[in-house]
């Protein structure tokens, strides 16, 4: 049988235990940005052109007739060039490559950046065919405001018109 | 360097289990039962969370309102049940940590222990993985804010072709199958966590998978008073237009989401990888050379298999007799033996009451055989003078008991105190000597595990080899004792000698023994 001032050591070293594991399973608490600050990410995933090549008539002729691809076409893709400007300024410039051993998979990027809450003009523009174009063929301007705490998503999807900006309110 | 830094940690973990032992006695003592403890944790998170899943919706809108349900309308079962989930959870990450830590403290990495250390590795990145997509299935706002923080520290990594963060992107970019698959991965993980603590623990024998009882309760009861005055709660349900305010954080399993915030990717993933090499490693830095084996003696083993019972290691087996037909013979595999010597002081023929001249065991430690035992013995006890002659067997993991010599006390250190026959008490006492101390490690403190404890039993007679019953026990003295507490053992021994002088009944002495020859200078 413990002795009584065993008993209360007892309690008192589990207390601690508990104690310790209750602050440190919620606490102290974490923030991850400003109270005043609203997040900005682009993320894009997409395939860079490529600059196809038209099969003449003769060529055609020589292939099986299963592999009549009226067009020739590279598998590579090619690069994608980003542009990120905030009220006029560049924020962000990237080349985005090729993922894949034959540089024939999709073009990503994933970033986030943290902005003071407010009204301001954002602007993306992207090549995405490195070989045609030397412009950017996409591009997407908008005035936005962000309120704290706010994401604003830069994506790239075809279906919805190219480059768009989707935020807490849905578009 | 890492010979200081190990040296503090240890007697840092030494001090510390000799004052839990104070409150708790060894048996009970959290600290010494580490591992135990976090396998109780885990039964508990196995049991909850089975409760846990039967009510869980993987639908986008139910698997937040199903887990929050718990907590506020069957708070007295379910919520109940999800806090214990929670706290049992945090527990395991700190049981798990300091039990690394304490291995590693006293040098338990490397040698025999090498198979036991290694297996262990992977168990922690398991345990984290399954600690971090447990808090996604709340999809509350910390269960948004671990997994976007998740996934854009693995997308550094270059195995995505596209970045898994954009999984998080939008609110719609989540489907209900997401939750299907998170449960699966979150039961699948824990069950390869479960049967790598098998492997974990597959070369030792009589694993405890389970702690005493009075720490069971002592650890449940802390995790019961949490639950009721610290309910674990939801936060607002995740939200992946906006960035979570004001995380209630769990440190113990989500620590490394503000450590990416505070440094990078590439420096927490140089963290997890380099402290995973380190201990991967670890085991192959310079030791010094492992002690000699234990060697079985052909001709003196009679198959008993005492040795096979009491290792504590399973480094013995028992074969059959390569020369006595219908006999076994035990076989030591050299891998797992800890050179300990427990086998030594198990096996029936390592008893000094033989006529041989060179005494030769079934089993026996080639660094301290127990034919110069018993010829130490010999000389010390005939060396010994004074009214009350005591000889003090000791352990060279416990306390010194060196430092005890004197004209009236002997003193002989083994491996491990489990390595005494209890024959040699018997042998001692009826070659003149007063009393017999025998200390060694604090209980659930033995450098090899179950060197005490069988030591405990066998002086008990309650286990074989017993203390014949001619022995008094009045003129033996168990006193543990760690490498620290020296001054309590010199205190013990003495209040041990004043006892027997004070000792007025009639003369409990044994029989004298005295052997042919006694005497080999």
């Amino acid at each position: 049988m413990a002795k009584p001032v065993a008993i209360v050591g007892q309690i008192i070293l589990y207390g601690a235990f508990a104690a310790f594991i209750g602050y440190f399973a919620t606490a102290p608490t974490y923030k991850q940005i400003a109270d005043d600050v609203a997040l900005i990410k682009l993320s894009m995933s997409h395939l860079g052109g490529r600059e196809c090549r038209k099969r003449t008539p003769e060529e055609l002729a020589k292939l099986p007739p299963n592999m009549r691809a009226p067009l020739d076409c590279p598998r590579g893709r090619s690069d994608i060039k980003l542009l990120l400007e905030l009220d006029g300024k560049p924020m962000f410039e990237t080349v985005m490559h090729p993922t894949g051993l034959s540089k024939d998979g999709v073009s990503t990027v994933y970033k986030r950046f943290e902005v003071k809450a407010g009204t301001y003009k954002l602007a993306v523009k992207m090549n995405a065919n490195l070989v045609l174009n030397h412009d950017f063929n996409f591009v997407k301007e908008a005035q936005v405001t962000l309120k704290p705490a706010e994401i604003l998503v830069i994506d790239f999807n075809p279906d919805r018109g190219g480059l768009f900006f989707q935020s807490a309110e849905k578009k | 360097m890492h010979a200081v830094l190990r040296g503090s940690a240890q007697t840092l973990f030494e001090r510390s289990e000799n004052f839990f032992d104070a409150s708790f006695g060894g048996a009970d003592n959290p600290l010494r039962h580490l591992g135990a403890l976090g396998l109780f944790c885990l039964w508990i998170l196995v049991a909850t969370g089975l409760y846990l899943y039967t009510v869980l919706d993987t639908s986008i809108e139910g698997v937040y309102s199903s887990i929050d349900w718990l907590s506020h309308e069957q708070w007295y079962l379910g919520g109940v049940l999800r806090s214990l989930h929670r706290y049992a959870s945090d527990a395991f990450v700190l049981v798990m940590i300091l039990h690394l830590l304490r291995e590693w403290a006293y040098g338990r990495y490397h040698g025999f222990r090498f198979y036991s250390w290694i297996t262990g590795v992977p168990l922690i990145w398991l345990a984290y993985v399954s600690g971090i997509g447990g808090y996604w299935i709340t999809w509350d706002r910390l269960a948004q804010f671990s997994a976007i923080a998740t996934t854009e520290l693995l997308d550094w990594l270059p195995i995505f072709s596209e970045p898994s963060a954009r999984n998080f992107l939008t609110p719609d970019s989540i489907s209900d199958r997401f939750f299907t698959v998170l449960v699966f991965i979150h039961i699948g993980v824990p069950l390869m966590l479960i049967l790598g603590l098998w492997a974990h623990v597959n070369r030792i024998s009589r694993v405890d998978y389970l702690p005493s009882r009075r720490v069971m309760l002592g650890t449940l009861a802390s995790f019961l008073i949490l639950a009721a005055i610290t309910p674990a709660l939801s936060d607002a349900p995740a939200d992946l237009a906006l960035v979570p305010a004001e995380i209630r954080l769990d440190w113990f399993i989500l620590f490394l989401h503000p450590l990416t915030d505070i440094t990078s990717p590439a420096a927490v993933w140089s963290l997890i990888f380099g402290a995973t090499i380190l201990l991967f490693v670890l085991p192959f830095l310079p030791h010094p050379a492992a002690a000699p084996i234990a060697v079985v003696d052909p001709a003196n083993c009679n198959g008993c298999s005492r040795c096979h019972v009491d290792c504590p290691y399973e480094a013995i087996t028992m074969a059959p007799h390569p020369d006595k037909p219908n006999h076994r013979i035990a076989i030591v595999d050299a891998d797992h033996c800890a050179a300990c010597g427990i086998c030594a002081g198990a096996c029936p023929s390592s008893t000094p009451f033989r006529s041989q001249e060179t005494l030769v065991t079934g089993i026996d430690m080639p660094q301290q055989p127990v034919d110069v035992l018993r010829r130490q013995l010999e000389a010390r006890v005939a060396r010994l003078s004074g009214r009350t002659k005591l000889v003090v067997f000791g352990c060279d993991k416990g306390a010194d008991v060196t430092a005890l010599n004197s004209a009236d006390t002997a003193t002989l250190s083994l491996i491990c105190t489990g390595m005494l026959p209890p024959s040699f008490i018997e042998y001692a006492l009826r070659s003149g000597v007063d009393g017999i101390v025998v200390t060694g490690c604090r209980d659930g403190g033995c450098d090899f595990r179950l060197g005490m404890e069988w030591t405990r039993e066998r002086l008990a007679r309650s286990r074989e080899p017993r203390l014949r019953s001619l022995v008094p026990l009045d003129r033996l003295q168990l006193a543990p004792a760690s490498r620290h507490d020296g001054m309590q053992l010199a205190a013990a021994v003495s209040a041990f000698r004043t006892r027997l002088e004070n000792q007025t009944a009639a003369n409990t002495r044994p029989p004298a023994f005295s052997r042919r020859k006694i005497h080999h200078g």
